[in-house]
């Protein structure tokens, strides 16, 4: 997909992946709508891109709140155009340090699947349709390893993961007939915020830049076609790109 | 006529009323049966406006109550909007309040935006452009978080948005749903792709039904703003080439392709443009072959432009069959198809 000119919505925009996929499809000329909850990160993530020259807009809000989903979905594309590219990056951990699942209360695994499973899933609901009359789109749903392999700790972010991928091969079935394309991306584990409340013990130097891994995401985003819609992609960067 | 006072639950099973211009029949049906009156090589043709969150309550100078109903951007960057005194959608608009009189320059405040008076209408002083203090995402934001879908008086409680969105909604364009739509759940639209029905959209800037003011609402609609998109125009042209027939979803439709058609000597153009143009019995619409619209109560404006589709009498029998079969009125109600068999 050339997303020069097509609006854009990235969730969880105001820093590590979101910001840095967000900076990657500004600068190949998509009109970026930034959505996350934080204000102040946001604001100036939106204003670095807009410095570079690239065009990006913050729509602050909670994707797991559905008022909200539609304000955000309306909002943006009031500023961006209707939304061609729609990438569901927002997720959270649940409280950290992460817990085993017998010790999970059940309102903290209620609040992963919200905004990792239904979040996602109200945002597309709100947008694919206009996506799908038109005859093209593409939902990419930034997911994780934890998806598919068993992790001690990681059970309502994991679950929520592999809920979330299904819901795209689903999606992506249902709409088929209407060219609007699914893709799921395992990121790979990175440097950020959410991988140090994560794992606050790891080696930072061994961990992939948010910014190198949102290339390659751009670069999937840019082939898309050539991808079965509905495929899950692993977007870690080779050892020599770090 | 009895209006629809909330959403029903099952869309597919809403009533559906067939009237056939040609054979001058009526036609019982259902919604989930519409594609037994649509042929393969047929367009559908939709309006995918997105609804405003277009209701602002707030103060007027003095602390005076105001509600402004948005109708959307104005090519001078600030909101067209229609202006109510005290009270809310509770009330029947023709009952309203008007709002204090207000002068060029009058500064309004809605909750945490606030907004300046840049034109009044000559033809009614409730019809005004506001400039907000904020613009761009910013303003986009704070007018979701202020606003509420202009909703009617029987209505039976708050709506939220996600009542008044058609199920393929983009830009927000529209101060009111495009309701027409409203029924077209993505399994119906399914299988009327699976039976080679084409689909293609414009966005238009629907406008609001009633504004309680007798000299606005004689003017009504004001000039509205559209877009067609180059391949709703192609499947236009390709429908015709294969014979197949174009179906309107909705006034707002009508007025966006007939709108286009008739600034351009009858042919459709890809591009935005705004129009006031009204359609009535003389006009002869010369893109859309049919209508699927909302059964509305027989009101001069929506009924003349009916009338460019099927004749007076039919509509008038279809009407009182609609009342006395029990078929529920207005944006959540029951739906007419005039199509020619």
């Amino acid at each position: 997909m050339d997303v020069k000119g097509k609006g854009a919505l990235v969730t969880g925009a105001s820093k590590g992946l979101g910001a840095a996929l967000a900076e990657e499809l500004a600068r190949a000329g998509a009109r970026v709508a930034m959505v996350a909850r934080g204000s102040e990160q946001l604001l100036q993530a939106a204003a670095r891109i807009r410095a570079a020259g690239g065009e990006a807009h913050a729509i602050q809000g909670d994707v797991a709140d559905k008022r909200q989903a539609h304000a955000i979905a309306g909002a943006s594309a009031a500023v961006v155009g209707p939304i061609e590219l729609l990438v569901h990056n927002a997720s959270t951990l649940g409280p950290t340090p992460l817990r085993l699942l017998l010790d999970t209360d059940c309102e903290d695994l209620d609040r992963v699947l919200e905004v990792n499973l239904v979040g996602p899933f109200r945002l597309t609901r709100i947008i694919a349709g206009a996506m799908a009359l038109r005859g093209s789109g593409l939902v990419v749903h930034v997911s994780s390893d934890a998806a598919v392999a068993a992790y001690p700790g990681w059970g309502s972010y994991g679950a929520s993961k592999a809920a979330q991928d299904h819901l795209g091969r689903i999606f992506s079935v249902e709409l088929q007939p209407f060219g609007v394309r699914f893709l799921t991306v395992d990121p790979g584990e990175m440097d950020t915020a959410m991988h140090a409340a994560a794992m606050p013990e790891s080696d930072r130097s061994a961990l992939a830049r948010p910014e190198d891994v949102a290339r390659r995401i751009a670069e999937m985003i840019a082939r898309a076609e050539q991808f079965e819609s509905g495929a899950r992609l692993v977007a870690a960067p080779s050892l020599e790109a770090r | 006529m009895t209006p629809a006072r909330w959403p029903r639950g099952d869309a597919l099973s809403e009533r559906l009323l067939v009237v056939d211009p040609r054979s001058q029949r009526l036609r019982d049906s259902l919604i989930r049966d519409l594609p037994q009156f649509l042929r393969r090589g047929d367009l559908l043709v939709v309006n995918d406006a997105a609804t405003l969150a277009a209701s602002l309550l707030g103060r007027g100078p003095g602390g005076a109550p105001i509600e402004a109903r948005l109708l959307g951007t104005s090519p001078r960057g600030g909101f067209r909007a229609v202006l109510f005194g005290g009270g809310d959608w509770r009330t029947p608009t023709e009952n309203r309040v008007p709002p204090i009189p207000l002068a060029l320059g009058s500064r309004l405040h809605f909750a945490e935006l606030s907004a300046v008076v840049e034109w009044i209408s000559p033809s009614s002083t409730r019809l005004v452009e506001l400039h907000f203090d904020r613009e761009g995402a910013e303003l986009w934001s704070a007018l979701y978080r202020v606003g509420r879908p202009v909703q009617y008086s029987y209505t039976a409680a708050p709506l939220e948005l996600w009542h008044v969105q058609v199920g393929y909604a983009s830009r927000p364009w529209a101060a009111e749903m495009p309701s027409a739509g409203r029924p077209l759940r993505w399994e119906l639209l399914s299988s009327l792709v699976r039976a080679g029905v084409c689909l293609a959209a414009v966005t238009h800037a629907a406008g609001l039904s009633s504004t309680g003011d007798a000299a606005l609402d004689r003017a009504l609609p004001l000039a509205e703003h559209f877009e067609i998109p180059s391949a709703t125009v192609s499947a236009v042209s390709a429908t015709r080439a294969r014979g197949g027939r174009i179906v309107a979803v909705g006034t707002t439709v009508v007025r966006a392709l007939e709108g286009a058609a008739a600034q351009h000597a009858g042919s459709l153009v890809a591009g935005a443009g705004e129009t006031d143009l009204v359609l009535g019995p003389d006009h002869h619409p010369q893109i859309a072959d049919g209508l699927l619209t909302g059964v509305h109560p027989p009101t001069a404006s929506h009924y003349a432009l009916l009338r460019a589709f099927a004749p007076a009498d039919l509509l008038a029998r279809a009407s009182s069959y609609s009342d006395r079969a029990g078929y529920l009125c207005h944006e959540f109600g029951d739906s007419w198809l005039l199509l020619e068999s």
